[in-house]
């Protein structure tokens, strides 16, 4: 129970953190800003390959589950860093 | 090795908020991303080396199919269809958060664990807002790509939404209270939790996506963090609260842009009803004789002469894939001395800075990007607005007429410029379902086409005279 208290503590520390460093990235950033957020949620991937690898040979429903959930977030985290950093791009060579 | 491991996710979740505090300036942004990518790595070195993981077949195969499925979606995803791809990956992130719940709790039963009720509740959590994510994303894209149109029997799908709701519920109290229980509970929780996804996102109308596609968004952020609280992995917890909040900040923004709550978005489909009292006589009536057509030709002489030009690019732009072009028409126009600027409505689009996009995909400057609240004091100055395919967004009505369904929702003030011309493919009402005062106004000027085309016809007279 005291592990959930500190782990709601610091859920919630989190959520303030968010709003206040979000507030400030501009509406012209949003579209990456949402597609940038869809990559770092692909950190579930931990979840994942912890799930994926336990299983030993035999695939069970818990492994194949595993292995489901590793590639789905492995999509998120390529195809939302690539895709971000290719709109990024769009938006800085205007700098130069 | 237990304490290196977890300070890797603790320097993950930094490199994380490092990387979104990048993404304030444009131009750090780029940096900021591979701050984030980089810390995302330390996380899967991280995972890959914790002690209950010994097999790595089926972790490689995961990755290397779900690496080659993420560049091909990241290579050839149009700009103008990213709403669809952000929402396929809130989807997918859902998906993901699902399945390392189901698997997790697979694996403590089968070892012969009996779970806390903490425990039971951060499962629960994790696998409804995933699995309600996965299919609610599904249809939101389904419904930002036209192919399922708004539902005509709204009632039906509310009913079965609430039953989905209370079934969920009583499983749920079930799960919680009885501990161990057996796989099948979970099956039929996952299932109806699916089932809740479809109906809770099936009566929005197609207008209301892009708040829905900001909502999924913060969804996929909270269910990873619930897996957070699966695996008492304070880094995912963080990260997973990070996206959370930043779905939900760009889903209030998206409703003041709109003027309506957001249990009125998700719930009230207040608009629904005003679209139903036969608008297509109303608009014959309505516009009547009113509206002064154009040709390009007109346009380009009108240009010729505009000192400040403003350009006011809506979902008929993406539609068009006119980016490209009305940066030509721009050059153009600057080379001839005009000052021109873009002004962007926060709902512009399918999503959150879609307009944003696809202008810098053009090569744009987004130093000329102008929001509302920017550019409608000088709105006056302008000497020709163009509206490109947006509708309602420039609706006078949401700020004179009270009886209208938008009144109230912030507009660009167009008709407040010396002349705008508008550039739509009928007299078709926008997403609102309602007639548009703009077009018979006495400064007003219609040119009717496609966005591409006219732009381009424009272009081409401008060049001519």
């Amino acid at each position: 129970m005291e592990m959930f208290v500190l782990s709601f503590t610091i859920f919630v520390l989190a959520l303030f953190v968010g709003v206040e460093l979000i507030n400030k990235v501009p509406p012209t950033l949003h579209t990456p800003l949402m597609s940038g957020t869809n990559a770092i949620s692909g950190i579930v991937v931990v979840g994942a390959i912890i799930s994926a690898g336990s299983g030993g040979m035999d695939p069970t429903l818990a492994s194949i589950l595993g292995f489901i959930a590793v590639t789905l977030a492995t999509i998120n985290i390529v195809a939302g860093f690539l895709v971000t950093d290719r709109m990024l791009n769009m938006f800085k060579r205007k700098d130069s | 090795m237990f304490a290196l491991i977890n300070i890797s996710y603790l320097t993950a979740a930094v490199c994380f908020i490092l990387g979104i505090k990048g993404m304030t300036r444009p131009s750090t942004a780029v940096r900021g991303n591979l701050i984030a990518a980089t810390g995302m790595l330390i996380a899967v070195v991280a995972a890959l080396l914790h002690h209950a993981v010994i097999s790595y077949a089926g972790i490689i195969a995961g990755m290397l199919l779900g690496a080659a499925i993420g560049i091909w979606l990241a290579r050839s995803t149009e700009t103008t269809a990213m709403p669809e791809l952000v929402a396929s990956l809130n989807g997918i992130g859902g998906g993901a958060s699902l399945s390392v719940a189901a698997s997790t709790w697979l694996n403590a039963i089968a070892a012969g664990e009996t779970p806390t009720a903490g425990w039971s509740i951060a499962i629960l959590a994790s696998i409804l807002i995933g699995a309600v994510t996965l299919t609610g994303s599904i249809v939101a894209v389904l419904k930002l790509k036209g192919r399922l149109g708004d539902s005509s029997r709204k009632r039906l799908w509310q009913f079965a939404t609430a039953t989905s709701l209370a079934a969920v519920v009583v499983a749920g109290v079930l799960f919680i209270a009885q501990g161990a229980v057996s796989p099948l509970i979970l099956g039929a929780l996952v299932a109806l939790a699916l089932l809740l996804g479809v109906g809770l996102v099936q009566p929005i109308g197609g207008a209301d996506m892009p708040v829905v596609v900001a909502l999924l968004n913060a969804y996929s952020g909270l269910a990873g963090a619930a897996t957070g609280f699966v695996l008492e992995n304070q880094g995912l917890i963080i990260t997973g609260s990070l996206v959370g909040a930043s779905g939900l900040i760009l889903t209030a923004v998206m409703c003041k842009a709109m003027n309506r709550s957001l249990p009125n978005v998700l719930f009230g489909g207040a608009f629904g009803g005003q679209a139903d009292d036969g608008p297509a006589q109303n608009e014959d009536e309505f516009y009547a004789g009113k509206v002064k057509y154009a040709t390009a030709d007109d346009l380009a002489m009108m240009l010729d002469g505009a000192r400040n030009v403003l350009l006011v690019p809506g979902y008929g732009l993406a539609v068009a894939q006119a980016q490209h072009s009305v940066k030509e028409l721009a050059s153009e126009l600057e080379g001839r001395g005009a000052a021109v600027n873009y002004a962007i409505h926060p709902v512009a689009g399918r999503m959150p800075g879609h307009m944003n996009v696809l202008l810098a995909e053009a090569e744009i400057p987004y130093d000329q990007l102008k929001d509302m609240d920017t550019i409608n004091p000088e709105m006056p100055q302008a000497d020709v607005a163009i509206v490109l395919g947006a509708n309602d967004v420039v609706n006078p009505a949401a700020s004179e007429e009270p009886s209208s369904p938008i009144y109230g929702m912030p507009i660009l003030e167009v008709h407040r410029a010396k002349t705008v011309v508008v550039v739509k493919r009928s007299l078709s009402a926008g997403f609102a379902g309602i007639p548009n005062g703009l077009f018979t106004r006495d400064n007003s000027l219609m040119v009717k086409g496609d966005a591409k085309a006219v732009v381009q016809d424009t272009t081409r007279a401008i060049k001519e005279l």
